[in-house]
C-alpha cells in the first residue's frame, strides 16, 4: 500500500510519476457542429459536478485557514491590529516556537537516518509479499499511532513505573530518572515522536529506494565499480533529494503535531502547538484567543517554507525518474 | 566477500541486516509488550492475571460507557467520512480526469494541503465554522466528519488517485458510452469496479485516520475514541490501554487485510 499513502513524496519520490503517459481524453475534442449545443449543456453539468467538492473544500479547508490566520489580525473587539503579531515576539511564545523547531529538528534527523536504515534492510524483500505488506500495513498504522495511545504506550514502556525503567531499576541498578522525571517533559518527547516519525520515512522513502534501477548496479559493476562505489557515486547522490526531502517531510510531521504532546506534557507549554491550545482555552485573559491566531500563523509560514524546499527537492529528485 | 563469484548486492549483508532488524524491531515491539503487561498487572509485583481483559469482552460492567461511547461516535465517524470521500472527491477525480484534465493540477495541490495545514491551526479556525455547522446540521457527533473528510484528503486523494492513473478511464468510458450506457451505469458499472482497489485503500486509511484522530476532537471538546480514552485513563488506565490495544490492533489488521486484498488482485491482473 506503500504508493497510496501519507506519501506525496511517494509519487516524487519513487519517480512513479506517470503524469505524461496519461492522453487527454479526445471526447474533450470538437464536438461536431450539430451536437455542439447539446455538448455546451454538458460542458454545464459536468461543471456543475464539480462544485459539491468546490463547496466542501471552501467551506471547510479555505474558510477556517483564512479564519485562522485572519484573527491573528484582529484584536478582541474586532478591529484591525498589529498587536497579536508582535506578541510573537514574546519570550514564552517564541521559545515554544524554538522548542517545536528544535524537537522537529532532532526527531526529523534522527527518525530519517533510521527509516532510512530500514528500508535499506528491506531491500531484495519481494514486493507485494507477506513481508512487504506487514511492514506498509505496520508502517502506515504507526504512523497515525500519535497521540493518546502513544502516551500510553510509554508511559507504559518509560515512565516511572513502567516495564523498561522497573527492570533497569532491578536487575541493572540504573535509575533512568536519578536527575527527575524528563518522560513529561520536550525531550522526553523525542521517543514518542520517533515512533511516528520512523514508519513516515519508511513510507516515504522505501518507494525511492526500489525506485533504483538494477542497471545502474549493473553498469557500475561492468566498469569495475564495488558496492562502495555504487552507493557513494551512484545510489548516495541519487537519493540524496529524496532522503532530505523525505526528511523535510518528517520535520513538518513533527512540527505540526499536537496530540502527543497534548497527551503527554500536562500543564507545560514549551511548543508552540501547546501554546495555541493554551491561548485557545483559557478566557482568563482578554485576546489571547487572537494570540492564538497569530501563532497559527507563524506555524504556518514555517509549514509554507518548509514545503517550498519539499517541492523543490522533489522536482530535482523527479530528474532522474525518465 | 567473494564479489567475483556473486554479482553486485543492493542490500545489506545478513549481520548488517539483522542488527537493523533487531535494533528497530526492539524499539517498535517493546513499547507495545509493555502496554500489554501493563493491562496485566495485579496489585501483587510479578502476578499476572487476565481479569481486566476477560471484564472489557464480558460487557458486565457500565463503567465503561463512557468508551464505548467514544467507540461508537469514532465508528459512525468513520463511516460518514468514507461516505464524503467516496460521493464527494471520487466522483470529482474521476471527472478531472475525463472532463477537465487542465483541473489535474490544481485538484491535487487542493488535495495535499492538508499535509501543510496543521490540524491545531485549523481548529483555530474551524471553531467559529462549527458554530455555524451546529445551527444547520445540530450537534452531533457525526458532523466532525466534516472536518474529518478535510484530514483524509491527502491519504484518500493519493490512493484513489494512484489507481487512477493505472487504468485508462477515457477509453473505459468511451467504449461503455458507445455501446450505449449512461453516465450513471458507466460511472458505477464501469468505472468504479475498475478503481475497487484504490477505493478500498482510500476507505480503509480514511478508518485509520478517523479512528485515531484527536487533536480537532478535544479541542472542539467532541467526544471520539481517542477523547474518551484520555479522560478514562485518568480514573481506569488499565481499561484505557486495553482500548488503545484493541483499537491498535483493529487498525492494523484493517490495512493488512486490504493490502494483501490489493497486491492479490494486482498479481491476478498481472497474469502472474
Amino acid at each position: 500500500m506503500t504508493e497510496t499513502i501519507a506519501a506525496p513524496a511517494a509519487d516524487a519520490a519513487a519517480g512513479v510519476a506517470s503524469r505524461d503517459s496519461r492522453r487527454q481524453p479526445s471526447s474533450a475534442a470538437q464536438p461536431p457542429r450539430s451536437a455542439r449545443g447539446r455538448g455546451r449543456r454538458r460542458g454545464v453539468a459536468a461543471a456543475l459536478g464539480l462544485t459539491p467538492f468546490a463547496l466542501y473544500v471552501v467551506i471547510f479547508l479555505a474558510v477556517p485557514t483564512l479564519v485562522a490566520v485572519g484573527s491573528g489580525f484582529v484584536d478582541a473587539d474586532g478591529r484591525f491590529t498589529w498587536a497579536n503579531l508582535t506578541g510573537l515576539a514574546e519570550p514564552a511564545i517564541a521559545g515554544s516556537f524554538f522548542g517545536a523547531f528544535w524537537l522537529s529538528a532532532v526527531t526529523a534527523i534522527v527518525g530519517a537516518v533510521a527509516g532510512a536504515a530500514l528500508c535499506f534492510a528491506m531491500l531484495g524483500s519481494r514486493q507485494g509479499g507477506a513481508a512487504r505488506s506487514l511492514v506498509d500495513s505496520a508502517s502506515s498504522v504507526l504512523a497515525q499511532f500519535g497521540g493518546v495511545m502513544l502516551a500510553f504506550a510509554f508511559i507504559a514502556t518509560i515512565g516511572a513505573q513502567g516495564l523498561v525503567t522497573v527492570l533497569l531499576r532491578n536487575t541493572f541498578h540504573l535509575n533512568i530518572y536519578a536527575n527527575g522525571v524528563w518522560l513529561y517533559t520536550v525531550p522526553g518527547l523525542i521517543l514518542p515522536y520517533l515512533y511516528f516519525q520512523i514508519p513516515l520515512m519508511v513510507i516515504t522513502f522505501l518507494p525511492a529506494l526500489e525506485g533504483l534501477r538494477p542497471q545502474w548496479l549493473e553498469a557500475t559493476a561492468t566498469l569495475g565499480g564495488t558496492r562502495w562505489t555504487y552507493w557513494t557515486r551512484v545510489g548516495g547522490p541519487i537519493l540524496l533529494p529524496s532522503f532530505l526531502g523525505s526528511l523535510l517531510l518528517l520535520f513538518a510531521n513533527a512540527f505540526s503535531s499536537y496530540a502527543t504532546a497534548a497527551a503527554l506534557v500536562g500543564q507545560a507549554n514549551n511548543i508552540v502547538s501547546l501554546q495555541i491550545r493554551q491561548a485557545l482555552i483559557s478566557e482568563t485573559v482578554l485576546g489571547r484567543a487572537n494570540l492564538a491566531g497569530a501563532m497559527a500563523l507563524g506555524m504556518l509560514a514555517v509549514m509554507v517554507v518548509v514545503m517550498l524546499a519539499y517541492s523543490a527537492l522533489v522536482r530535482r529528485t523527479a530528474r532522474w525518474q525518465r | 566477500m567473494s564479489r567475483r563469484a556473486q554479482p553486485l548486492r543492493l542490500g545489506p549483508g545478513p549481520v548488517v541486516r539483522t542488527v537493523i532488524w533487531v535494533v528497530l524491531g526492539a524499539f517498535f515491539l517493546i513499547p507495545l509488550f509493555s502496554m500489554l503487561e501493563f493491562t496485566l498487572r495485579t496489585a501483587k509485583p510479578g502476578v499476572y492475571s487476565f481479569d481486566r481483559w476477560a471484564a472489557v469482552f464480558g460487557g458486565e460492567t457500565t463503567r465503561y460507557d463512557r468508551v464505548y461511547q467514544g467507540l461508537g461516535n469514532s465508528l459512525v465517524l468513520a463511516v460518514v467520512t468514507v461516505a464524503i470521500v467516496l460521493l464527494v472527491l471520487l466522483p470529482t477525480i474521476v471527472l478531472v480526469e475525463l472532463r477537465f484534465p487542465k483541473l489535474r493540477r490544481l485538484l491535487e495541490g487542493v488535495c495535499l494541503l492538508p499535509i501543510m495545514i496543521p490540524a491545531i491551526v485549523m481548529v483555530v479556525g474551524l471553531a467559529p465554522t462549527y458554530a455555524v455547522v451546529t445551527s444547520v446540521f445540530g450537534s452531533g457527533a457525526w458532523t466532525l466528519a466534516f472536518a474529518y473528510g478535510i484530514t483524509v484528503l491527502p491519504y484518500a486523494y493519493r490512493a484513489i488517485q494512484s489507481n487512477v492513473a493505472a487504468v485508462d478511464m477515457t477509453t473505459l468510458s468511451e467504449a461503455a458510452r458507445s455501446l450505449g450506457a449512461r453516465w450513471g451505469i458507466v460511472f458505477w458499472r464501469v468505472l468504479v469496479p475498475n478503481l475497487r482497489r484504490g477505493i478500498l485503500a482510500a476507505s480503509a486509511l480514511s478508518v485509520a485516520v478517523v479512528l485515531g484522530e484527536f487533536t480537532i476532537a478535544s479541542l472542539l471538546s467532541r467526544v471520539n475514541l481517542q477523547t474518551s480514552l484520555l479522560l478514562v485513563s485518568q480514573s481506569d488506565p488499565f481499561v484505557a490501554v486495553i482500548f488503545a490495544l484493541l483499537a491498535l490492533v483493529f487498525a492494523f489488521v484493517l490495512l493488512f487485510v486490504v493490502d494483501r486484498a490489493v497486491s492479490a488482485r494486482r498479481r491476478v491482473a498481472k497474469g502472474s
